[in-house]
């Protein structure tokens, strides 16, 4: 869909999935300042005011009718350990995977072991 | 087994290059999302949570071998290494990329199989009885009526843009263990009194979802020949007639249920006149076509009881309890169809790793005239194991952790993949089924409580086949938590109910404590040989409200 | 809008008119509204076409049929499938003039379309600019036989089987 969903409390992060892959994305920010999408969600982009809300949710709306990913929208977060942590569970899921397979997901590091040395 | 001919192995090979050709037309534009969604949804690619979902069509249950080593060889390179078989026998693969899907969907029909309408708002997969072929209360193999749906539903030029998803199963049996009264349409295969002649009784309306509903009989007796024109005119007047204003209220069930059956009738009898049948239905030689492949094995000649058999029973009672648990009688005399267990305690209901898969595929190929079936309780069947083999069958299986016996016990949950996967759960199901197994892990106590099945579902879309379970367990969201709905008494056979809430909802880690209340009550209050099921119809529910009072109150 | 049939893009020999007033066109589309006032100032040799919504009823349409040469049925959205339906019926009761589906289709329902009857298709711009006309040629030929009989010809797999049945002896 691409209208977007009403904006979550602040602070809040981007999340979405890949269109070819399928995988889990986070906006963050790339050593050149601007936004690109990552599959750790401990680099997610924390916006915590109406501006860099406004930001993410413009990054959503191009990227999506670019074709790079669908189901993107804000999800609202509390910082814990220093890491942005989705308040609702049914979004933590994402950020983490399946919870009777801890195996798989990225709580198993899947896609962000590979980013991380990339 | 059905096979493949010219025409059916060109029909999905194109399919697989329209897809792919779909896929194309979405990364440059020519499609929108909105767009690609039902193309997609039609060849049984969701998006979940995590990842994108594949869900393979096993039409009516049934697989060989060579094809269920094919989906084993797709787990371990297109995803991780194991699949979820579903409450519409169908095969769930949680990690696909999009990129691969067309090169998966190769590999189908390599093995003559597809995704065809597994999803989307079209007519999905056709399901069948289990036991097809081989159950003693048979009138008639109901495959051959299944597969003669499957070809005719397939890319329907009509019908592939319906108000909703439209689910058709058949059973030709007189007990029903294809949950045909919660299907849009219900195919019973029985005996015209007078004539004998074999006609399908014709329920329309089932369907389960947040408005649960038992399908209604719109014919007792259509004539075989009539199937394909009589569907034409039921599919015709939803297509027409269907709500398309609310998604919730487009299923045929409540057209049916608005404008009331005796209405639906009439409609769809009018149609049906009006229609040129002959024009419609399929000529007899094609149906006897399709009916000569599900012809019965070759069977040996064989004593009823096997002496080999009865002698490794008496020698080993953990053997001798997994067979009477899991083996239904057969058709043929010496044999038994065996049902695989994917249910072992702790595991996530219906999920079967690759190698698993392999191992299943050896035996059927070895023991089961290479054919198996999956189960609408997320189990899979050999059908035709002589009785004399099982010994070795049941060895084999116990190295792969397959030889649980438990099929139709209490620990034979049948679960939706719920949050732990699925994006429209609203809490979890598979941890909740896990934990219930712990609870109830013991042999001995599984078998003094008897059958009682529990079904659970992650939201009120009830894939998990909840208001049918005689235990039913829904997953919803109470204030930012998971809190479970506990309902009693429904049943997924010919006598089809639904289950009635016993109370407020629990949080997780009560669940099993409620469950374990409830069954206290039964085993306590049954009467000599009185099955749960039963023993909730004498009692009604107030017996088990107040014990789950108890556990309600405790948490509140 | 782009007309489209199985050969390619057409151009459009209909035109809307205003409520029933068809003056001399030689073609004139009115609305369902509109047709009875239209039908009574027909000329001899003056075309009516009619469009319908897709939830028009059968009953009433299959009463002025042999007086039309055109059906545009409307897809308020390609999802939106009742117009196959309603395409069916109107072959059904032997209409042999043009039928037409107007509404933002997508290619991949083109065969679909032609099977239930259409004729041609009638594109709003948004739609024909990301789908162009040889994607839809294209979708049209993509599976050659489908299974239905009565969809169309007899080239369905079912009818082949048969032939071959019958070839055989
Ligand atoms: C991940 C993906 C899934 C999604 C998004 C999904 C979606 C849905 C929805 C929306 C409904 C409600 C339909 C309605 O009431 O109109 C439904 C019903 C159902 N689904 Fe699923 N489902 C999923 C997985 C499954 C699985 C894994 C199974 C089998 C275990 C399954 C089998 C069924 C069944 C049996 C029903 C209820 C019967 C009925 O159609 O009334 N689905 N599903
Ligand atoms: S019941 Fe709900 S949670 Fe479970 S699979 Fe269906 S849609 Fe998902």
């Amino acid at each position: 869909m691409a209208a977007a969903p009403k904006r979550p409390p602040l602070p809040a992060i981007l999340l979405a999935n890949d269109l070819l892959d399928g995988d889990v994305v986070f906006a963050s920010v790339a050593a050149t300042g601007a936004l690109a999408w990552t599959r750790d969600p401990a680099l997610a982009l924390v916006a915590a005011d109406d501006a860099a809300a406004a930001r993410l949710e413009a990054y959503a709306g191009s990227e999506f009718a670019a074709q790079h990913v669908v189901d993107a929208y804000l999800v609202d977060i509390a910082i814990e350990a220093g890491q942005p942590v989705p308040r609702h569970y049914r979004e933590r899921m994402k950020t983490l995977g399946p919870s009777n397979r801890p195996d798989l997901g990225k709580q198993a590091g899947d896609g962000i072991a590979a980013e991380r040395r990339a | 087994m059905y096979r493949y001919d010219e025409f059916d192995a060109r029909f999905v090979r194109e399919r697989v290059a329209q897809f792919r050709d779909q896929v194309g037309r979405r990364l440059n534009g020519s499609l929108t999302e909105d767009e690609f969604k039902p193309l997609r949804l039609k060849n049984g690619v969701y998006l979940q949570l995590h990842a994108y979902m594949l869900r393979i069509a096993v039409p009516y249950g049934t697989l060989s071998s060579r094809q269920l080593r094919q989906l084993a060889l797709i787990g371990e390179r297109y995803d991780r290494g194991y699949g979820h078989f579903t409450t519409r026998q169908n095969l769930q693969f949680n990690w696909p990329k999009l990129r691969d899907i067309p090169e998966i969907l190769d590999l189908l029909a390599d093995v003559e199989m597809h995704c065809i309408q597994t999803s989307g708002n079209c007519i999905r997969n056709v399901t069948a009885d289990h036991f097809a072929g081989v159950a003693q209360d048979e009138i008639e193999d109901p495959r051959p009526t299944a597969e003669l749906i499957r070809q005719w539903s397939s890319l329907h030029p009509e019908f592939s843009y319906l108000p909703r998803k439209f689910k058709i199963a058949v059973t030709g049996a007189e007990h029903d263990r294809a949950v045909i009264k919660a299907h849009d349409i219900g195919l019973r295969l029985r005996r015209h009194p007078d004539t004998n002649a074999i006609s399908y009784e014709v329920s329309v309306g089932g369907g389960l979802g947040r408005t649960p509903m038992i399908g209604k009989v719109v014919r007792d007796y259509l004539p075989k020949a009539d199937l394909l024109a009589y569907l034409e005119a039921i599919m015709r007047v939803y297509n027409l007639e269907g709500r398309r204003d609310n998604k919730y209220k487009a299923r045929v069930k409540i057209l049916v249920h608005e404008i009331g059956v005796e209405e639906f009738k009439r409609r769809v009898e009018e149609e049906f006149a009006r229609l040129d049948g002959p024009s419609v239905n399929a000529d007899p030689a094609e149906v006897a076509r399709i009916a000569a492949y599900f012809a019965p094995p070759a069977y040996e000649v064989l004593p009823t009881v096997s002496r080999v058999l009865e002698a490794t029973k008496a020698a080993n009672p953990t053997f001798a309890r997994w067979v009477e648990v899991n083996t239904a009688p057969h058709k043929a005399p010496g044999y038994a169809a065996l049902t695989i267990s994917l249910k072992p305690i702790g595991q996530a209901p219906g999920d079967a790793t690759s190698e698993q898969m392999r191992l299943v595929a050896d035996l059927a190929e070895q023991y089961s005239h290479d054919e198996l079936r999956v189960t609408h309780a997320q189990n899979l069947v050999l059908p035709h194991v002589r009785q004399r083999d099982l010994f070795a069958v049941w060895q084999r299986l116990g190295e792969a952790g397959l030889a649980s016996a438990n099929v139709g016990m209490i620990t034979d949950i049948i679960s939706c993949p719920g949050l732990d996967y699925c994006a429209l759960a609203t809490a979890r199901s598979i941890p909740i089924a896990q934990a219930i197994q712990h609870r109830f892990a013991d042999a001995e106590r599984q078998r003094q409580i008897g059958e009682l099945n529990i079904k659970i579902s992650g939201c009120i879309n009830a894939c998990g086949h909840h208001h049918v379970g005689h235990i039913g367990i829904l997953g919803l969201e109470k204030r930012g938590i998971e809190s479970y709905q506990i309902t009693l008494g429904g049943d997924a056979t010919e006598n089809a109910a639904i289950g009635e809430i016993l109370g407020p909802g629990l949080a997780a880690e009560d669940v099993p404590d409620a469950i374990e209340r409830i069954v206290n009550v039964y085993v306590e209050t049954r009467q000599a040989n009185e099955s749960f099921i039963d023993a909730v119809r004498r009692l009604g529910l107030g017996p088990f409200k107040a014990a789950f009072q108890e556990v309600a109150h405790a948490v509140a | 809008m782009l007309l489209l049939d199985r050969t390619g893009t057409k151009t459009d020999v209909w035109t809307r008119s205003e409520g029933a007033a068809i003056d001399n066109l030689s073609h004139a589309l009115v609305d369902w509204e509109a047709l009875p006032d239209a039908l009574r100032q027909k000329a001899r040799d003056q075309r009516i076409g009619v469009s319908v919504p897709n939830h028009i009823g059968i009953a009433e349409l299959k009463l002025v049929l042999r007086q039309l040469s055109l059906v545009s049925v409307a897809f308020p959205a390609f999802s939106d499938g009742r117009g196959f339906s309603l395409a069916k019926l109107i072959r059904n009761h032997g209409f042999t003039g043009t039928l037409r589906a107007s509404g933002p289709l997508i290619a991949d329902q083109f065969a679909y379309a032609l099977s239930c009857g259409f004729d041609e298709i009638e594109l709003p711009e948004t739609s024909a600019a990301r789908q162009p006309v040889e994607q839809w040629l294209a979708a049209a030929s993509r599976i050659s036989h489908g299974y239905q009989r009565g969809y169309g010809d007899n080239h369905n797999i079912l009818d082949q089987r048969r032939a071959a049945r019958a070839a055989a002896g």
